[in-house]
């Protein structure tokens, strides 16, 4: 996984409530054999409306989504963090988030930032001209135009994205424990290791 | 050593790698069964990373879930084209997949290939006092050898490919003990099925289920298969019985089981591996094998069950009110009235296979009731698929598939088949199917499809009558 320590550049301003996992990928792209490429499959609906944001030239390739409450709520489906990362999102900015998407998003090097909804509406309004800065280090969310807004983070998740360590890569970050276990029963039962026929 | 422990505990305690203080352990995992729908994304992760897979030693693969169980090869042994482009997809990768990470594979046409949960036990991958995982829920039959075994999500899969290891908080244990003798014409799948209609299907959610008692004891390997196999329809991720003399006989000379003075050496291991005297369990259920006769489910929910000789429940038989209006969303769903009786109900299509029924027994218990007999002229399709190549082998040896091709059956290719929509196996639509799988959701068998859950010898005389028959009576009948 990328480590993550800053974010910037354009944001997407999505802004609505309520964005469920259906919405963010729907079900028929379900059957991929593939995490990546999904992001063709990103908002499929919202996409059908010509005004939509995901298409609008000026923010192609945003690196950070800005939406309202209760994003990614639905199906646990691990294919929209999927879907995000794959169309290039890094950071999602909402007033909240559904706790399996949150989960979901962390799996996959996604930052959940939670401000209130009047930060969320300011970030709107800049996000429509300009870039926003995006810093977990010092956990804050600033614009061009002096905006300063911090955000909390649980500090395992905090770490873990610093460093850029998914699950699969914490567990090898400590494998000195596994290969002693591996050694351990190596001798003691041997007859773990199957015969090969 | 003086606290009495489980089974449960003893395999768990020698798998901890690591302990954290928030009581979550680093698991070892001794075995990991791969298949084609849901590795794929788990071995990308692995390629976009760089990363290995810790001990592909320790790891076998073997596609099952979409695989057509017509001919794979034609006349010149080329390979027949599937026709399904996404579930073409999905095999191929795994084909693919498994050699690159240097993964022991069973393709298609070999004659080791057959269902994930067949070919573990079948080739003694499978062993007591392991751990074994898979990317699927009915990982728990191989809890019938004595290993702790459960299913998998693909973030999880790629946890194992890659350190061997999954985190893990402990279950909690629930011990269902029967004892006594089952009676003539009832079998595991009835013994299973008359659990889960006891503790329902969240009864043994959060809990690891031990099969004790003489019911449990007195079954064979395949029937223990059968039991375990279905402790997720319980709730539970997991299932175990303990190892014993039959297990060993099980398992003494399959291709991958330990040999010599490593057989030696493991047997008396594994003998160590019981719940002691004394040991407490956080739930019990106790019931006599007196008490269970040959079911059928007549629901959308496995536990759904009610004896051969009963008759479809009433929505306000059942206490809770969200029973009650799952109850009749099931009978319209299924078609059927209140008061029916189960006898009575007519069935198109009968399936004998998938990860519940579809081992040599299975095959032998359905064969005895059709050697002889016709199925009816209303039935549409019966399909036999054996649960691997190694089982239609041994079946066609014994003469097995000659019976069912003449009492009217077709004879298949290994695979998960009619279990699930996702080959070209299925039930049409408002058609309804006595079944020897284990899950009668709603478009399980394919969309619209009705489906009983039945022992291999209640779906052989289903198919002999028509409709849900009391096999009892139809052997007795010639007896």
């Amino acid at each position: 996984m990328e480590p993550l320590k800053t974010v910037e550049g354009r944001a997407y301003p999505l802004g609505t409530k309520n964005v469920d996992t259906d919405m963010v990928i729907a079900a028929k792209w379900l059957k991929t054999i593939s995490r990546v490429g999904l992001g063709k499959g990103a908002f499929e609906a919202l996409r059908a409306d010509p005004d939509n944001v995901f298409d609008d030239p000026t923010y192609a390739g945003s690196p950070i989504l800005i939406a309202g409450d209760n994003f990614g709520c639905g199906s646990s489906r691990e294919h929209a963090a999927w879907a995000l990362i794959d169309m290039g999102v890094r950071v999602v900015i909402a007033p909240s988030f559904s706790d399996i998407f949150a989960s979901n998003a962390f799996k996959n090097g996604i930052l959940t930032v939670a401000v209130p909804q009047e930060a969320v509406d300011r970030l709107m309004e800049v996000a429509k001209t300009d870039p926003i800065h995006v810093d977990l280090e010092a956990q804050s969310v600033t614009t061009p135009f002096q905006d300063r807004f911090s955000f909390e983070i649980d500090p395992f998740r905090k770490s873990c994205l610093l460093g850029g360590l998914d699950e699969v890569g914490l567990t090898l970050g400590n494998t000195s424990g596994i290969e002693q276990y591996e050694q351990k029963r190596a001798a003691d039962q041997p007859w773990l290791v199957p015969a090969v026929a | 050593m003086t606290q009495p422990t489980t089974l449960y505990q003893k395999i768990w305690d020698a798998h901890v790698v690591e302990r954290r203080d928030d009581g979550t352990c680093l698991i070892y995992i001794d075995r990991h069964l791969i298949h084609e729908v849901t590795s794929p994304q788990a071995f990308e992760g692995l390629r976009i990373a760089g990363r290995k897979v810790r001990r592909p030693d320790l790891t076998l693969a073997v596609p099952d879930h979409n695989l057509p169980t017509t001919a794979r090869r034609d006349a010149a042994g080329n390979r027949i084209p599937i026709a399904d482009p996404e579930g073409a997809g999905q095999l191929a990768a795994l084909e693919r997949n498994a050699p690159e990470f240097g993964i022991r594979y069973f393709g298609d046409a070999d004659p080791e290939q057959g269902i994930v949960h067949v070919v573990g036990p079948e080739q003694g991958f499978t062993l007591p006092g392991t751990t074994l995982v898979c990317g699927d829920s009915h990982t728990a039959a191989h809890g019938a050898l004595g290993a702790l075994a459960f299913g998998i999500g693909t973030s999880e899969v790629e946890h194992v490919l890659a350190t061997q290891t999954l985190l893990l908080k402990q279950s909690k244990t629930m011990e269902v003990r029967v004892d006594g003798e089952l009676g003539p014409g009832v079998t595991a799948k009835d013994l299973i099925l008359e659990v889960i209609r006891r503790i329902g299907t969240a009864g043994g959610t959060g809990h690891v289920i031990e099969y004790r008692g003489s019911a449990f004891r007195d079954l064979s390997i395949e029937g223990r298969l059968t039991v375990s196999n279905m402790s997720i329809e319980g709730g539970a991720r997991a299932g175990l019985f303990a190892p014993d003399e039959k297990t060993f006989a099980y398992l003494k000379g399959r291709p991958m089981a330990p040999q010599g003075a490593a057989w030696d050496a493991a047997v008396a291991y594994w003998k160590t591996l019981v719940t002691d005297e004394g040991a407490v369990f956080d739930t019990s259920v106790v019931f006599d094998a007196s008490e269970v006769v040959p079911n059928v489910t007549w629901g959308t929910s496995p536990e759904d069950v009610v004896p051969i000789t009963g008759v479809v429940p009433a929505p306000e038989s059942f206490a809770d009110p969200s029973k009650q209006a799952a109850a009749k969303a099931a009978l319209d769903y299924m078609g059927l009235t209140v008061g029916q009786r189960m006898e009575d109900v007519p069935v198109e299509h009968i399936f004998i296979g998938s990860c519940t029924n579809s081992r040599i027994e299975d095959l032998r218990a359905a064969a005895a009731v059709l050697k002889g007999r016709k199925i009816a002229g209303t039935i549409r399709q019966a399909l036999v698929v054996p649960g691997s190549g190694l089982v239609k082998r041994q079946a066609e040896a014994e003469g097995l598939d000659r019976i069912f091709t003449e009492s009217g059956f077709e004879w298949r290719e290994p695979g998960c088949s009619m279990c699930l929509g996702m080959n070209p196996d299925r039930v049409p639509a408002g058609e309804r199917c006595a079944s020897t799988s284990n899950r009668n959701f709603m478009g399980r068998q394919g969309p619209g499809a009705r489906t009983h859950l039945v022992s291999p010898a209640m779906a052989a005389a289903a198919a002999i009558t028509g409709h849900l028959t009391d096999v009892r009576e139809l052997v007795g009948e010639t007896a």
